[in-house]
């Protein structure tokens, strides 16, 4: 199991924080290789694989690219799985349970309510809409959740458990973190992260297709 | 869109020291008698002699934010700036606004960066007097101070004598907490430490420190306690560093676990690493000698027969601080980092 990484134009600690959890993530042995565009990115990956006890070797390809390559054994994966650190049946790519999630498809709820009109209506069309999202072959790939839509994955809310199963099953739930603070729902996002307008205007241009309610 | 505001600043996006030992070697340097203090001291502000009574002290400071709330922000960069007055022992007198802001950004943010400033820069004793804005693509804020000093009472920051025993005024680990903090996995009480550690000036440690021989004096910033301890040490003392007597905010034995470290914090650890013995050290508390802190506490070397009571009094100003080490003869480290 091999897993490369991008790193380049991240800032420190980004870099290592995403080979960290890659390296946590990994079921069997393999190398984690990550290309950074500094010394110093280099630096603090191979700090961070010699404190995990890991052997990792680095290469300067260029003056803006370099790589890293961490050695992940068979003794550090088990160990990491009997701390409880990863699950040892995950669903990955070699597992037989079929990927449903539809390919770059992003689901908007850009409100808590569904279609105009009256609005009590509309929170219950919604409602049946995440659920239905649930019932669905192909799950989207990730759900995006702004303004009102907040509400949506907050305590409180008629769809957090829907949200959550396709969570599980690995849609991406992300939910914005400046309609949270405006709404004062900060400390009460039930399911999910909290993501910024980077990463959503980032998804959504990069979506197949986007499905918005 | 607060992302957009803060990118991860304060004294974590500092040069690290290597390349500003070498630019500044290359800069023809002008024989002033009066400079009393230049930058080849590598000192934390600038001291001109102006009679045989009064000398003004000048520094200058700014940043990217590196919290979300612009008028914490304000406080946070003007704190940090200020410090630099107190570190050489003097009083602010005057201080000018330095901003970079996008047109394109809300004006009320930079309003409410300005109120912070301002807010600390009258608690310090001082006036804001003007400054200079600029359009640019990312935030950045700070101010250039002015102070004065008796000419005879300038604490530099490396007359350190062997025996002396050093005491931190402020806890560590603020580079860690606010790094913690941007990856959205801070504790909110490791926040509020590390945000009123990094608004609370040093005019008050350093009044206190007036009425002590003290040796040695300077702020703790973005080059974090070791780099710092070095420069005070000179060529010829080396130290003792006592990592159970170190303040520093608890949480971040956890957040090194989970690598929220910076580059400015390895950019420290290539500078003075090899310079430095670590016995018995964990890594975690390898991480927060080399934090680069904003706005961080005065670190001074101060006579064995002092300090206790200097240690008491520092105490009673609220924040963790302690007696972390000890000044001795040059040994083949310059610091030596034990239990």
């Amino acid at each position: 199991m091999n897993i490369q990484i991008d790193a380049k134009g991240k800032q420190c600690p980004l870099p290592v924080i995403e080979a960290k959890n890659a390296i946590s993530g990994m079921t069997e042995a393999g190398i984690v290789e990550v290309t950074v565009d500094n010394e110093i990115a280099v630096q603090n990956l191979t700090k961070m694989a010699d404190h995990k006890g890991l052997k990792a070797k680095s290469e300067k390809k260029s003056n803006q690219e370099y790589t890293v390559w961490m050695e992940v054994t068979e003794e550090f994966v088990k160990n990491n799985i009997k701390d409880g650190n990863v699950s040892s049946t995950p669903v990955t790519e070699e597992n037989c349970i079929p990927d449903i999630r539809k390919k770059k498809t992003v689901v908007v709820l850009g409100a808590d309510h569904m279609g105009e009109g009256d609005e009590k209506l509309g929170k219950m069309l919604m409602k049946g809409f995440v659920y239905a999202l649930t019932q669905l072959e192909e799950l989207p790939q990730t759900i995006l959740l702004f303004n009102s839509g907040a509400y949506l994955s907050c305590e409180g809310s008629d769809s957090v458990e829907d949200l959550k199963s396709m969570e599980a099953q690995g849609v991406e739930v992300m939910t914005c973190g400046t309609c949270l603070n405006h709404y004062g729902l900060t400390e009460k996002l039930a399911v999910g992260s909290v993501t910024n307008m980077y990463v959503i205007a980032q998804t959504m241009m990069e979506a197949d297709h986007i499905v918005k309610p | 869109m607060m992302n957009e505001f803060c990118k991860g600043g304060g004294c974590t996006a500092k040069l690290g020291p290597g390349i500003l030992d070498k630019v500044l070697k290359m800069i023809p340097k002008k024989a002033d008698p009066k400079l009393l203090v230049g930058f080849d001291h590598s000192d934390d502000a600038a001291v001109y002699q102006l009679t045989d009574e009064l000398a003004v002290v000048q520094t200058l400071d700014f940043f990217p934010p590196m919290v979300e709330d612009p008028y914490l922000f304000g406080k946070i960069a003007a704190t940090n700036a200020l410090s630099d007055i107190y570190a050489m022992g003097g009083e602010v007198k005057t201080a000018l606004n330095i901003v970079c802001f996008p047109e394109s950004m809300d004006a009320n943010i930079l309003g409410q960066i300005l109120l912070g400033g301002n807010e600390k820069v009258t608690e310090a004793g001082g006036v804001l007097a003007g400054g200079h804005s600029i359009n640019d693509v990312d935030v950045k804020y700070g101010l250039s101070v002015m102070g004065t000093i008796h000419p005879k009472r300038i604490l530099e920051n490396n007359h350190c004598k062997e025996g002396d025993l050093l005491l931190l005024t402020k806890p560590l680990g603020v580079g860690i907490v606010m790094t913690a903090s941007r990856m959205k996995a801070v504790s909110e009480e490791a926040f509020d430490q590390a945000v009123e550690s990094m608004t609370t000036l040093n005019k008050y440690a350093a009044e206190i420190f007036k009425k002590y021989g003290i040796h040695a004096c300077t702020d703790i910033t973005g080059f974090g306690l070791l780099v710092h301890l070095g420069e005070m040490l000179g060529e010829n003392f080396s130290a003792e560093v006592w990592t159970s007597q170190i303040p520093y905010i608890r949480a971040c034995e956890d957040y090194v676990e989970e690598f929220y470290i910076t580059a400015a914090g390895q950019r420290n650890r290539n500078h003075i690493g090899a310079q430095v013995a670590f016995e018995n050290c964990s890594f975690a508390m390898e991480e927060i000698l080399f934090d680069p802190q904003t706005s961080g506490g005065l670190l001074v070397a101060i006579p064995e027969n002092e300090v206790k009571k200097a240690l008491k009094e520092i105490e009673a100003l609220g924040l963790d601080c302690g007696i972390i080490g000890r000044v001795t003869e040059k040994k083949e480290k310059k610091i030596y980092v034990l239990k």
